[in-house]
């Protein structure tokens, strides 16, 4: 296999990722010069390897809640019965969609108190968007012959759905899993200013003590991880494609 | 990120559901009575209306019943049953639509009622805010007017104006006070001269932002449309940009617009400084590079091989078949670009507020800040409504350049 230079990059990050978490002193000089007034160049408040843990944590456990949803109500709104809901259910994902974090982040705290629970509930209602869209694109491409054939072949309504629709539709409904996972990423930063504990409290001591390398650190631990959850994500996508034996897919 | 595909869905136009063979079908509508059940278990089972003694006290819910007078609350109950009875029996849409805004209508009208009932006159200490029950019975028709305007299709010019009837109404009832009563008013009032200053300036961030992006992003997406070379770059390139997170980003432009302001100190009269506003606005714009390129390339390379070659085939020159085939033809994909940046940008401009940038963030962390979640929503209810517009008016406009043709 041919080893590319986006391998390489994506190797080389992953090291550069593990290192940092594990050893963040080694790397006290590269940050020293973003300081001023002899503030420490290192994020030590808290272990930086437990904070960036948290973080993944609350990512997959958000996104793994927001898929079951998304995936099944998809699944719901694709059937015969659940026709009538389809307009609803599209036209609120699309309203949705509006809905800034900081006011879903905001909103929530009242209901379920500081801490994981605001960020947990943002993060699954933004995953469901892009996942449930994408399951219904996926379910809906399937050629109608399809169906039909596995119809002729005596299967019920259950193994039509489990074993023609859901893999056809898998690698649409991982694309918007992957989206997710991004997304969420990004967002559960802003989870910690109502005190989740994640990445995001690395940059906002940053910016309370107005400590620049804080804030880069935290920036590019939270960019890296994203980069290479994407990539590895794109990975299994592409697998799973061509273990279907579907066209690949050029879109991305 | 793909934009989001327009699917044509199942084959049955009106949604009327055929009964499965056998099975005993509900007869009512489903959707409705769904909505109707949700509906009436709030309107019994939370509170309607919740009274502090003042701004920190803790809240005491109330009833329905106990919120309005007797009258007042048999006139709501009846009204809601006639809209329950349209959402489960009338398939109608326009039927279901004007039930809907005649629920809404009524209720807004009860909150009000409830709330001077609660507020001792001269009081300026009492908050009273709508529960549990009165948001969620709100969802609930506003659920099912969404269904309804989903269902009747509207053509761009329609929703436009279906839009603006909304926003006449909204601020009728704002301008003759019929919220002046409830807590997030009181914090309006409190600080009204705070509010348009920070709205205005919100605005100018997500939609100034939005629009140096365009001015950037389109030269830039045509640039990476006739050179290949260019776009995988490019489009990388910003993609990386896009998994920065969004504070971080804000912090780390803080370092290299403070150092220009200082070395520059020319620059700073044109508000370009370390904190406040210029990181926020730059971070916006990077931010808003991607989707506006991106979708710019993918709207030039959709145009078809065939029309392109036409078009060279009658001498036009490169200028000629971009200004007059290829962009025209791009413009929806375009659109649709700027309508998740600007709603974007509407959102990540909240968080500017953490580093002294304003915009109505500014409300929503002081108001995290202090526990007073009056506040946070008069910072984050007028946000959603910005995004929503705003995204309401570039899909129609996206649609409207579709055309009848395609």
């Amino acid at each position: 296999m041919k080893v590319s230079v986006g391998t390489i990059a994506r190797l080389v990050g992953a090291i550069l990722l593990a290192a940092f978490l594990v050893r963040p002193e080694a790397f006290a000089p590269l940050f020293a010069p973003l300081t001023s007034n002899g503030a420490p160049p290192i994020y030590r408040q808290g272990n930086l390897l437990a904070l960036a843990w948290s973080h993944f944590q609350i990512v997959v456990f958000a996104t793994l809640a927001s898929t079951l949803v998304a995936v099944s109500l998809g699944v719901l709104v694709t059937r015969r019965s659940g026709a009538e809901f389809l307009p609803l259910s599209r036209a609120v994902v699309n309203v949705g969609q509006t809905f800034p974090p900081v006011a879903v982040l905001a909103l929530t705290v009242p209901l379920v108190g500081f801490g994981d629970g605001p960020t947990f509930i943002a993060l699954f209602a933004y995953g469901l968007l892009p996942i449930f869209e994408n399951t219904l694109v996926g379910i809906q491409q399937v050629p109608a012959a399809v169906t039909e054939a596995a119809r002729g072949c005596g299967m019920t309504p259950a193994q039509r759905l489990f074993r023609v629709e859901l893999p056809l539709a898998l690698p649409q409904i991982m694309t918007g899993t992957r989206l997710a996972v991004v997304v969420a990423i990004g967002t559960a930063t802003i989870g910690s200013t109502v005190a989740a504990k994640g990445l995001g409290e690395v940059i906002i001591a940053g910016l309370l003590s107005d400590n620049t390398a804080f804030i880069v650190q935290g920036g590019l631990v939270v960019a890296l991880m994203a980069a290479l959850i994407y990539d590895a994500m794109l990975a299994a996508e592409r697998s799973i494609i061509l273990r279907l034996g579907l066209p690949a897919n050029e879109r991305e | 990120m793909a934009p989001p595909a327009k699917a044509v869905i199942g084959g049955q136009g009106a949604g009327r559901p055929s009964t499965a063979r056998g099975r005993a079908a509900w007869p009512a509508d489903r959707l409705g009575s769904l909505l109707a059940a949700v509906g009436f278990a709030a309107a019994v089972l939370l509170p309607f209306m919740i009274v502090k003694a003042n701004r920190i006290a803790s809240g005491q819910p109330h009833g329905l019943a106990d919120s309005l007078s007797r009258a007042g609350a048999a006139e709501l109950a009846a009204l809601l049953a006639v809209v329950a009875g349209v959402a489960m029996l009338v398939r109608a849409p326009t039927v279901r639509l004007a039930a809907a805004l005649a629920g809404l209508a009524g209720l807004a009208a009860a909150v009000s009622h409830a709330a001077s009932r609660f507020t001792p006159p001269g009081d300026s200490f009492a908050r009273v805010s709508p529960g549990a029950g009165a948001w969620l019975m709100t969802a609930v028709l506003a659920l099912l007017a969404t269904d309804a305007l989903a269902r009747l299709r509207l053509f761009p010019g329609a929703r436009v104006a279906a839009l603006a009837l909304a926003i006449a109404a909204c601020w009728l009832a704002f301008r003759f006070g019929l919220f002046d009563q409830l807590s997030v008013m009181r914090e309006y009032a409190n600080r009204a001269d705070v509010f348009a200053r920070e709205a205005r300036w919100h605005l100018v961030l997500a939609g100034g932002s939005c629009a140096v992006a365009v001015l950037i992003g389109l030269p830039l997406g045509i640039l990476c449309h006739r050179a290949p070379r260019l776009r995988a770059g490019t489009l990388q390139g910003l993609n990386i940009v896009q998994t920065i997170p969004s504070i971080a980003l804000f912090g780390m432009l803080m370092v290299p617009l403070g150092l220009l302001a200082r070395s520059f100190p020319v620059l700073s009269q044109f508000g370009v400084a370390g904190i406040g506003g210029a990181p926020a606005f730059v971070a916006l714009v990077l931010y808003a590079l991607l989707p506006v390129t991106a979708n710019t390339v993918a709207g030039l390379a959709q145009a078809p091989a065939a029309a392109v070659d036409a078009a060279r085939g009658m001498g036009m020159t490169d200028g000629q078949v971009l200004r007059e085939v290829e962009l025209p033809l791009a413009v929806p994909v375009i659109l649709t670009g700027i309508r998740i940046v600007l709603v974007q940008n509407i959102g990540l401009a909240t968080v500017a507020a953490l580093i002294g940038g304003g915009g109505f963030g500014t409300f929503v962390f002081q108001g995290l800040g202090q526990t007073a979640i009056d506040l946070v929503l008069l910072g984050a209810a007028p946000t959603v409504a910005l995004a929503f517009c705003a995204s309401v008016l570039l899909d129609a406009a996206a649609e409207a350049f579709e055309g009848p043709g395609s």
